[in-house]
This record gives structure tokens, C-alpha cells and sequence, in this order.
């Protein structure tokens, strides 16, 4: 090792040790939560009525511990390390970085309170109310200086493909919260959106869209541009098809959100536009797809020993599979069929589960050992068991709501010769329940391997400590 | 639909930040020889210094006072 190590000469890696660990235990609580509602839907009297626990009010609680305090975690981890690495350099403002995590962390702790409480905006992934959201935006522009800081002091010129994924998600994150979160208080827990309607519901779906683009997907694209080439030890496949995919992705995502507002009030035109812009992001997302596998080309023999590298490389399927599965979903007339049913929540968990899921237990896998000063987790069975695990509680999840989805479609739809309806609604619910029951059954399995993960990194925190990586010397470079 | 008048305007001047930020990149010479950046990220990361003696010239200001497995 040529290079002194000094003050400045190590990585900031607290906040990354930080929200890494963080990310494990949000994991296994959100799904947890997951778990309950998908028994409660099979079982509604589960929780005896009482009010905190309802579905209405657990299930907004779900989404935000698995969304933004597990995934938020993940990315905040990862990009706070990738982000050092790529640019050789230490974080711009370590203290700032500190106070994200606690930041982030107060944000969680209030959604966990205000949630079963029943105090919500009512807009889907954004239901926290004023006074949280203006902590997000707070612990958001001191992410976005300690990130782009970073950058701003590079030691390599070039700016590695994974920062444009993380730069593209931190700042669209940004300007979706402020102009979605626009809101007019009456009080400390309650506030009116400043718009109304239609108007209303399309701003909503603007943000949320682009939520499930930004936060879901760059952000966790800027993952795999790092730790997939790490684990597999290899170059990505294409660099250049990185950039392209990278560029085409952030140019065409914007305007897909309305191909949520289907058959509604929104202008037909604009249900169109919509639909258009999601079936071209179909190209980028499968290059994208296409450039993170073949990085294994030639080396395919990885796949079967490193359970890690299973992970990472199957959560690319998913996303694979998802990205194709939404744009045909966004079609007007297969929408007519799929929209308001279970198709939906399968969709959603295909890419959930699968891709962000995945790929945040396989970079992590890979991060939590390095910040521990070891090689490996503690034991590499537990995490080939938890691949196995999640990958069979996936497939059930996804395929037990595919089919109840088409299903509760078709009995919505089937009309007599007379006009009528053949089925009346709730004949579809009951129709649904066996397939209720498998969902939770798949849920179970991917919430067990979560709980393995937990153990693993519970075992090889403490068998480790937390090591100061030193700064490598630049090498020179064009 | 008037919120489109907010909502397009805002796409609008998002994508020409991104040409703007695409040119910069560009004409920084960000995209030259690009497939040499791919093979970089393997590189050289030296191994942590060694667990078992942490080094003392390393005092970390913002560890210093962390547990020892969060530090």
C-alpha cells in the first residue's frame, strides 16, 4: 500500500455502517407489517377491530417502512459508499451525512406513529403530512449537498455511471415531493392539497409514477451499475450502453404517470400520452436489463457458487420481467381489464419484491462485511438459503395474484345476454381467497429469509468491527 | 386539465437542464474513451486497514465517539 494514511485519507463510512444496518431492521419490520395485511385480506376480523391496526391504516404504514425506510435506507447507504469509491475521495460533509440518518430516521419513527393513527394526506406513497414532509425535505437538500458535494470534489475526472443514477434519483425526488406535497394547513395534522380533482389526482400520479421511476428504479440502477461489476468482478458488460441507458431512461420517464388515471376524468389525450411514454421506456429498461447480466458473460460459473451474485442477477430478471409486464399493463384495453384488480398488486411486487428487493440484499450482502472489515457474511448457506426462500415466495406471491387479478377481471366484466352482470362483486372476493391465502404464503417465505438476513448481519457485525478504509492514491489518469 | 400548465412547464425545463447537463458532459469529455471507465471500477481498492490495529493516525472525528461497531 503506497499511500500514507492520514485524517483525510480514510472514507467516511459511519452513515454508511449507519443506514446499512438500518436497512436490515426496516426491512424485516416493513414486512412484517407486509405479512399482517396480506393475512388480514384473507382474514379480515384478524386484528379484532381495533382501529390502529386496521387494514386502511397498516397498509399505508407498509408501503412507507418497505418504500422509504427500507429502500431509503439502502439507497442512502449505497450511494453515500459508491459515491466515495467511484471518486476516491471522502464524503463532502460527513456531519451533514450523520444528520441524514437521524433525519431519516425521526421521518420513520413519525410515519410509524402518524400512520396507525389515521393521519394521512390520502395520496398514495405520499401520505405523510406537512410537518414530516417538510423534514424529508430538509433531510433531502442535505442529502443532495453531501452527494453532489462529493462529487464536486472528486479525485477522478470521470463521473462513474452509478452517480448519474443516484444524482438523477436524489434530485427528481426532490422537485416530485415539493410540487406533489404542496399542501395548505389547518393544523398540525391536517393539511389540504393545494389542488383539487382531477387536478389533484394527476399531480398525484405524476409524483407517483415517477416515484416508482426515480426512487425505485435509478436509484437502484445506480446499485447495480456498482455492485453487480464488483461481485462478478467484472468490467459491465457495455459502459457505453450504461450511458445510453442512462440518458434514454431519465429523458423518456417523466410522463408515464397518467396510465394510472385510466378510463377516469383525466383527458383522453393525456391517458394516451401516457400509455405512448410507457411503452417506449420498454427499450431503455430492457438494455439496461440486457447490459447488467451479460456482465456475466463468460463467467456464468459465478452464478452457481455465489448465492450473492444469484441475488443480484435474478433481481435483474425481475426488473426485466416487471418492465415488460407495465408497459403491457399501460395498454388502454389490457388496462380496461387489469386496473383496480389483484394483477396490480402483483405487478407492483414483482418489481418490488423481485428487482428492489433483491438487488438491495445482494448489494448489501456485499457492503456489510467490507464495512466490518471482513470478506464475507458471516455464513454464505444462510444466504443461498435466503435466495431460495425469497425466490419461492416471489413466484408464489406474483403468480397466486396473477391469476386472481385476470380472474376478478373477467367476473367484473361478464355480462349477460340481458345486460346483467353475472357476477355480483363480492362473489369475486370470495373467489379471490384462496388465492389470498397463497399470497400470505409467499409473503411468509420472503419475510423468513428476511429474518435470516437479519441473523447473518446481526452475526457478522459482531464478529467484526468497523474498519477505516483508507483512500487509494489516484491514479493518474486521462 | 390546468394543471397541466404546471405540470408541463416543469417537464419542459426539465429536460432542457438535462441537455444542458448532457452538453456539459459531453464537452467535458466525460463519454471519451468510456470502456476504460467500466474496467477502472475494478481497480486497485486497497484492503481496509488491518482490523486488528486500527490506525492510530486515522482519528476519525465523526467515529470517535461511536460505539465501536457502528463507528
Amino acid at each position: 500500500m503506497q499511500n500514507k494514511t492520514n485524517d483525510s485519507a480514510v472514507y467516511s463510512d459511519a452513515a454508511v455502517r449507519l443506514f446499512a444496518l438500518a436497512a436490515v431492521l426496516w426491512g424485516v419490520v416493513g414486512m412484517t407489517v407486509g405479512v399482517v395485511i396480506a393475512a388480514q385480506l384473507a382474514w379480515p376480523d384478524l386484528t379484532l377491530g381495533i382501529p390502529w391496526l386496521s387494514y386502511g391504516r397498516l397498509r399505508p404504514l407498509h408501503t412507507n417502512a418497505v418504500i422509504f425506510a427500507f429502500g431509503g435506507s439502502v439507497l442512502f447507504a449505497t450511494s453515500y459508499h459508491v459515491v466515495q469509491r467511484t471518486c476516491q475521495t471522502r464524503l463532502f460533509a460527513p456531519g451533514l451525512a450523520l444528520f441524514t440518518f437521524w433525519g431519516w430516521q425521526a421521518v420513520i419513527l413519525a410515519a410509524a406513529i402518524s400512520l396507525p393513527l389515521g393521519i394521512t394526506q390520502g395520496k398514495e406513497y405520499a401520505e405523510l403530512e406537512w410537518p414530516i414532509d417538510l423534514l424529508i425535505a430538509v433531510v433531502w437538500v442535505s442529502y443532495a449537498v453531501v452527494f453532489f458535494g462529493t462529487i464536486g470534489i472528486r479525485k477522478v475526472r470521470h463521473i462513474y455511471v452509478a452517480n448519474w443514477f443516484f444524482g438523477a434519483f436524489i434530485i427528481t425526488v426532490a422537485l416530485l415531493h415539493i410540487v406533489n406535497g404542496a399542501a395548505i394547513p389547518v393544523s398540525l395534522t391536517k393539511s389540504y392539497s393545494v389542488y383539487a380533482g382531477v387536478q389533484d389526482a394527476m399531480v398525484q400520479w405524476w409524483y407517483g409514477h415517477n416515484a416508482v421511476g426515480f426512487f425505485l428504479t435509478a436509484g437502484f440502477l445506480g446499485i447495480m451499475y456498482y455492485y453487480i461489476p464488483k461481485q462478478a468482478e467484472r468490467p459491465v458488460y457495455s459502459y457505453r450502453l450504461s450511458i445510453v441507458h442512462f440518458w434514454a431512461l431519465i429523458f423518456t420517464y417523466m410522463w408515464a404517470g397518467p396510465h394510472h388515471l385510466h378510463y377516469t376524468a383525466l383527458p383522453d389525450w393525456a391517458q394516451s400520452v401516457g400509455m405512448v411514454f410507457s411503452l417506449v421506456l420498454l427499450a431503455p429498461s430492457w438494455g439496461g436489463m440486457i447490459n447488467g447480466i451479460m456482465t456475466l458473460s463468460g463467467a456464468w460459473h459465478k452464478l452457481r457458487d455465489d448465492p450473492i451474485l444469484k441475488f443480484l442477477i435474478v433481481s435483474l430478471s425481475f426488473y426485466g420481467m416487471s418492465t415488460f409486464e407495465g408497459p403491457m399493463m399501460s395498454i388502454k384495453t389490457v388496462n380496461a381489464l387489469s386496473h383496480y384488480t389483484d394483477w396490480t398488486v402483483g405487478h407492483v411486487h414483482s418489481g418490488a419484491l423481485g428487482w428492489v428487493g433483491l438487488i438491495s440484499m445482494g448489494a448489501l450482502y456485499h457492503l456489510i462485511p467490507r464495512m466490518y472489515g471482513k470478506t464475507a457474511m458471516y455464513s454464505t448457506r444462510a444466504i443461498e438459503l435466503h435466495f431460495w426462500i425469497a425466490t419461492v415466495g416471489i413466484v408464489l406471491y406474483i403468480a397466486a395474484m396473477w391469476i386472481a387479478g385476470v380472474m376478478q377481471g373477467l367476473m367484473w366484466r361478464a355480462v349477460n345476454p340481458d345486460g346483467t352482470l353475472v357476477y355480483t362483486f363480492v362473489e369475486s372476493v370470495k373467489a379471490t381467497y384462496p388465492f389470498y391465502v397463497i399470497r400470505l404464503g409467499g409473503g411468509l417465505l420472503y419475510l423468513g429469509g428476511m429474518l435470516i438476513m437479519a441473523w447473518n448481519t446481526v452475526m457478522t457485525v459482531r464478529g467484526g468491527r468497523a474498519v477505516m478504509a483508507p483512500v487509494p492514491a489516484v491514479v493518474a489518469h486521462a | 386539465m390546468d394543471v397541466l400548465y404546471l405540470l408541463i412547464p416543469i417537464s419542459a425545463l426539465l429536460v432542457l437542464a438535462i441537455v444542458a447537463v448532457f452538453g456539459w458532459a459531453v464537452h467535458a469529455g466525460q463519454f471519451d474513451d468510456v470502456e476504460r471507465e467500466g474496467e477502472r471500477l475494478l481497480q486497485g481498492e486497497p484492503r481496509a486497514v488491518d482490523e486488528a490495529q486500527p490506525a492510530q493516525d486515522a482519528v476519525d472525528t465523526e467515529t470517535a465517539s461511536s460505539r465501536v461497531w457502528l463507528a
